[in-house]
């Protein structure tokens, strides 16, 4: 008997387990603060040498709770949160919540034309944008620096034209309730038409460094793949989904603002794989482009960009219930939205791309990944957690 | 694995022989966009202090500090702002009613010392404050709505002329309910309002439909609602902060709405007061609105009132002087119903002459005096004597009483204020050309804008900046009103210009009456000469202590006698001041609520 069990009678002392830890297991946290992980969460994960044995996935590092603040504030004072519920995308949630509540206060039916074109114009610029750091993040998970600070160039001319447009670089607050909340400048469609020329000049100069990579060709290919049937089961949306070989695109299948005067291409690849989605992406800059450009021929210069607004410190909507959905770069995003009479909202909820991608679909997918293509994974599937944690 | 895609990437190397795209930040600083959110500048000139910014920044990034003393309209605050919580959303840029705040296109600040992020735009000196370029309050954007619901009026205009019907007809529920949504709750009415009503309570009460709750905030300190809902001066209405660059708050309609919504107040309105005064009388000599206001809230608070009044019916100046297609008799009786209802008795046709007011002063423990200016001043013109020519007051007087007013075929209204416009409207009723003249500018013109605007819509001709030189008799039995020209010269001692007389012109208007109403001055003969000296000063006005009580003790006074406003509102609020200041007096608690 050991001198403490003479002076701690009856406690029991635990016997080694017999079937404890995996000595062969190591666990890991990847993340939150970590150059491969895609913002602020983290993936707890189980490996056996270098391969992922299991893993869970961690969001709440900046729960700022953006649904319920919403529920609190007038109408108009909601407006300059949604643009966090991400970063790298702001435009589709100030649109969705835009159009939410006015097609619940009636207020759509005053919206402007040249507004709605605008808001088109907004929105594919940011896709774009959101598409073109992407794109070179992909490569930069692979260790090939070079191409995201190409990238990340091309994308801050963009953001030159977002400042110039919206007063904003990241962070536009500029789609709002009535329309948009200012005029383009004098000259704006010129400038934006020659960063549109100077991105896709060197377009080809990143497809050297990308998708005619061997390096990347070697890793990206056959690596991530999703099953189809997950598709379905899951809600799969955005580019994971159309690299699956489904052509599914809230633009086209549920048309909103002025997309269906537009003339694009929905792209798909097959394969399923982190290449497959980076062709699509890659595409989809070269669509964005050119829409973007046909933006600016077909709007009008002339006419209001806002509807007379009333008193938007009292402006109450009456009671209702909607769903409003947009294609973002990462997959379909929506918002359901109910009203009930007062002057703040009732409920609020955003469908977004990044739970299902980075929660639920990473979660099934870690098992058997290499441990060095999980930032790669990550990026591919297009993670924004503010947007999960919203 | 293909040689092509081997090589590919290398090809990036060229670019090391290309001009970079980044730059430098220390020695190339570009300036943020022309429509950049950086740092707020502040046009203090211009800010009202409205606090807007501040209610609808949705982090409470800015908070309203005083740095100024109040003035009429701005609440000598201005919005500081804390960099800590700011999000560049600029929503204060684009909902500022003064469109004086603005953003301004500077973003690189650095210091050590974090209190330093903490502001006050304008106030605060920096460096970016005279910057053009930045954020700003554009034209076809706006947060809240600067238009008017528009008011209902009797059409065609010139159908008016031929009625004595209420010119103004008055917001239904939609209208009243959509005006009173424009309401930025600054509160910069309230200082302006001369009995600080509480407008921004009784709007959303409208705006939330509660009608009753409306009307409880306006009897809080106004017993003759809708008297002021129909011809107040609505100073308010001045300093609204919508009404910056738009149309003001229709505050005065909306109250008239308010209280069109009940035929009687007597139930919307609390009996519950505590009654402090029982036991105590007060006399109310000249039934005005400050004396009504006073003998309203006393007897609520359980006082006995007597209210003596020379006329027929009370009312004082909103009886006889505002003409009925303004506010109709059965407006006044409403309100008046009320003040019986609660108590106060009153004795009309009952003018206080000689001794009488000694035996007031013994058998009541205090007396507000409140009886108005009602001589009338003179036009010092020869002439003045002559048949025809009579004063705007005597006339609206005797057209209120029923008497009958022969005012010819043409008529000319000397003066520039309400009363003048009253006298030209009712002549114009009457049958009667109308010509106004006036000494100054048009915008010297002390009658309310939309007074002017009604008069001249039922055809009242207007001429400024003329003095009158005579008035003679012309051979056919009419009258030469003879005027000349004059210009406007800058005041000796600061004050507003002053017409100056242009020697050697000469023009003549042919009328049948010349309507004087170039002012009234006090009377105060009525009382006992001791009692009259003692609480007079040199212009024989009447001089109030904080508590409405003059130099006499157990007098109180009020109204025009006292304030040189000459309008209602400022009546009733010294009928309220004497209210606090008799209670204090006859030894009860003054604080006590009043409806």
């Amino acid at each position: 008997m050991s001198l403490f069990e003479i002076e701690n009678p009856g406690f029991d002392i635990l016997e080694d387990p017999q079937d404890g830890p995996n000595p062969r297991e190591v666990q890991l946290w990847f993340g939150p603060q970590h150059p491969g992980i895609t913002g602020n969460m983290s993936v707890q994960v189980w490996l056996e040498g270098d391969t992922i044995k299991r893993g869970i996935t961690h969001v709440g590092y900046l729960h700022r709770g953006f649904e319920k603040l919403m529920e609190r504030r007038k109408y108009i004072q909601s407006f300059p949160i949604v643009c966090r519920m991400c970063v790298a995308e702001p435009d589709t949630t100030e649109y969705l919540l835009a159009a939410s509540l006015e097609e619940l206060s009636g207020l759509d039916a005053e919206v402007p034309e040249k507004a709605q074109w605008i808001r088109t114009l907004v929105m594919e610029m940011s896709r774009l944008q959101a598409q073109l750091m992407v794109f070179g993040g992909q490569a930069g998970t692979m260790g090939l620096g070079t191409a995201p600070n190409w990238t990340y160039t091309l994308r801050d001319f963009l953001l030159d034209s977002f400042e110039e447009l919206t007063g904003g670089r990241v962070y536009h607050m500029y789609i709002t309730y009535g329309g948009v909340r200012r005029d383009l400048p004098q000259g704006f469609a010129l400038r934006l038409e020659k960063t549109l020329d100077a991105i896709e000049e060197r377009l080809p100069y990143l497809d050297d460094l990308i998708l005619d990579s061997e390096v990347f060709r070697t890793r990206a290919r056959g690596v991530g793949v999703l099953p189809r049937e997950w598709a379905e089961e899951i809600g799969i949306t955005g580019p994971p989904l159309r690299a699956m070989g489904i052509a599914r695109d809230t633009r086209r299948d549920f048309p909103y603002l002025k997309y269906p005067e537009l003339d694009f291409k929905v792209c798909t690849a097959t394969g399923s794989d982190i290449y497959a989605r980076t062709l699509v992406r890659r595409m989809e800059i070269q669509e964005s482009i050119g829409m973007i450009r046909q933006i600016l021929q077909k709007m009008p210069h002339e006419g209001p960009y806002c509807a007379k607004l009333p008193n938007m410190l009292h402006w109450t909507i009456p009671a209702g219930y909607t769903y409003v959905r947009a294609e973002a770069s990462r997959g379909e995003m929506g918002f359901v939205m109910v009203t009930d009479g007062s002057d703040k909202i009732r409920r609020v909820h955003l469908r977004g791309p990044s739970y299902t991608n980075a929660v639920t679909v990473l979660e099934r997918m870690l098992p058997g990944t290499n441990i060095a293509d999980l930032s790669a994974l990550m990026v591919s599937l297009q993670t924004c957690p503010p947007e999960i944690e919203r | 694995m293909s040689l092509r895609n081997v090589i590919a990437p290398f090809s990036a190397w060229a670019r090391a022989f290309q001009k970079p795209f980044t730059v430098p930040q220390d020695s190339t600083h570009r300036p943020g966009a022309e429509r950049y959110r950086g740092w707020h500048i502040n046009d203090t000139e211009k800010c009202i202090g409205c606090g807007t910014c501040a209610d609808i920044c949705q982090n409470e990034a800015i908070d309203m500090v005083p740095v100024d003393e109040p003035t009429k309209g701005d609440s000598g605050l201005r919005p500081k702002v804390d960099y800590g919580r700011c999000c560049w959303c600029a929503l204060c840029v684009d909902v500022c009613p003064s469109a004086s705040l603005g953003m301004s296109s500077e973003y690189v600040w650095v210091d050590k010392d974090p209190d330093v992020f903490r502001y006050i735009p304008g106030v605060d000196k920096k460096d970016w404050d005279g910057d053009e370029r930045g954020w700003r309050k554009d034209a076809g954007y706006d947060l809240i709505d600067h238009e008017r619901v528009p008011m209902p009026m009797l059409e065609p205009e010139e159908e008016r002329v031929k009625t004595w019907a209420e010119v103004v007809l008055g917001y239904n529920e939609e209208q009243a309910r959509k005006e009173a949504a424009r309401c930025v709750e600054c509160g910069l009415c309230i200082a302006a309002c001369p009995a600080h009503m509480h407008i921004p309570d009784y709007i959303a009460a409208i705006r939330d439909g509660d009608y009753e709750r409306a009307v409880q905030q306006i009897y809080d300190n106004n017993p003759l609602p809708e008297m002021c809902g129909k011809v107040c001066t609505r100073r308010c209405e001045g300093v609204c902060a919508v009404g910056v660059n738009g149309d003001p708050l229709a505050i005065r309609w909306l109250k008239r709405f308010a209280t069109e919504q009940f035929s009687d107040f007597d139930q919307v309105l609390s009996r519950d007061v505590p009654q402090i005064g029982a036991g105590r009388k007060v006399a109310v000599i000249g039934g005005g609105p400050g004396g009504l206001t006073a003998a309203f809230y006393l007897a609520v608070r359980g006082f006995q009132v007597t209210v003596f009044e020379a006329l027929p019916q009370v009312g004082g100046a909103t009886f006889f002087g505002i003409p009925k297609y303004r506010f109709p008799l059965p407006s006044l009786e409403k309100q008046v119903k009320l003040l019986t209802d609660r108590g106060v008795k009153i004795l009309t046709n009952h003018k206080v002459e000689g001794d009488e007011f000694k035996r007031i002063q013994q058998e009541f423990d205090a007396v507000y005096i409140g009886t108005g200016l009602l001589k009338p001043s003179a036009l010092r013109a020869p002439g003045e004597d002559l048949p025809g020519v009579m004063h705007a007051i005597d006339m609206l007087i005797d057209h209120h009483l029923g008497k009958k007013v022969d005012v010819g075929e043409s008529v000319v209204v000397v003066g520039g204020g309400n009363v003048a416009i009253d006298a030209a409207r009712i002549s114009r009723r009457l049958g009667a050309e109308v010509t106004i003249a006036y000494r100054r500018r048009l915008v010297d013109m002390p009658a309310d804008d939309e007074e002017i605007e009604d008069a001249q819509a039922e055809g009242v001709k207007l001429i400024t900046q003329n003095i009158p030189l005579r008035v003679e008799q012309t051979p056919e039995g009419k009258l030469d009103f003879v005027w000349g020209p004059a210009e406007m010269v800058a005041s000796e001692d600061g004050g507003r210009p002053r017409p100056k007389l242009i020697e050697g012109v000469e023009n003549h208007l042919i009328v049948d009456r010349v309507i004087v109403a170039i002012g009234q001055k006090p009377d105060l003969t009525w009382l006992p000469d001791d009692v009259a000296e003692g609480v007079s000063n040199k212009w024989g006005y009447i001089d109030c202590d904080e508590n409405g009580m003059t130099h006499v003790e157990g007098i109180f006074a009020g109204g025009d006698l006292v304030n040189d406003t000459a309008d209602a509102i400022s009546a009733i609020a010294d009928g309220l001041k004497a209210v606090e200041g008799i209670s204090r007096y006859l030894g009860v608690d003054a604080k006590v609520r009043r409806v």
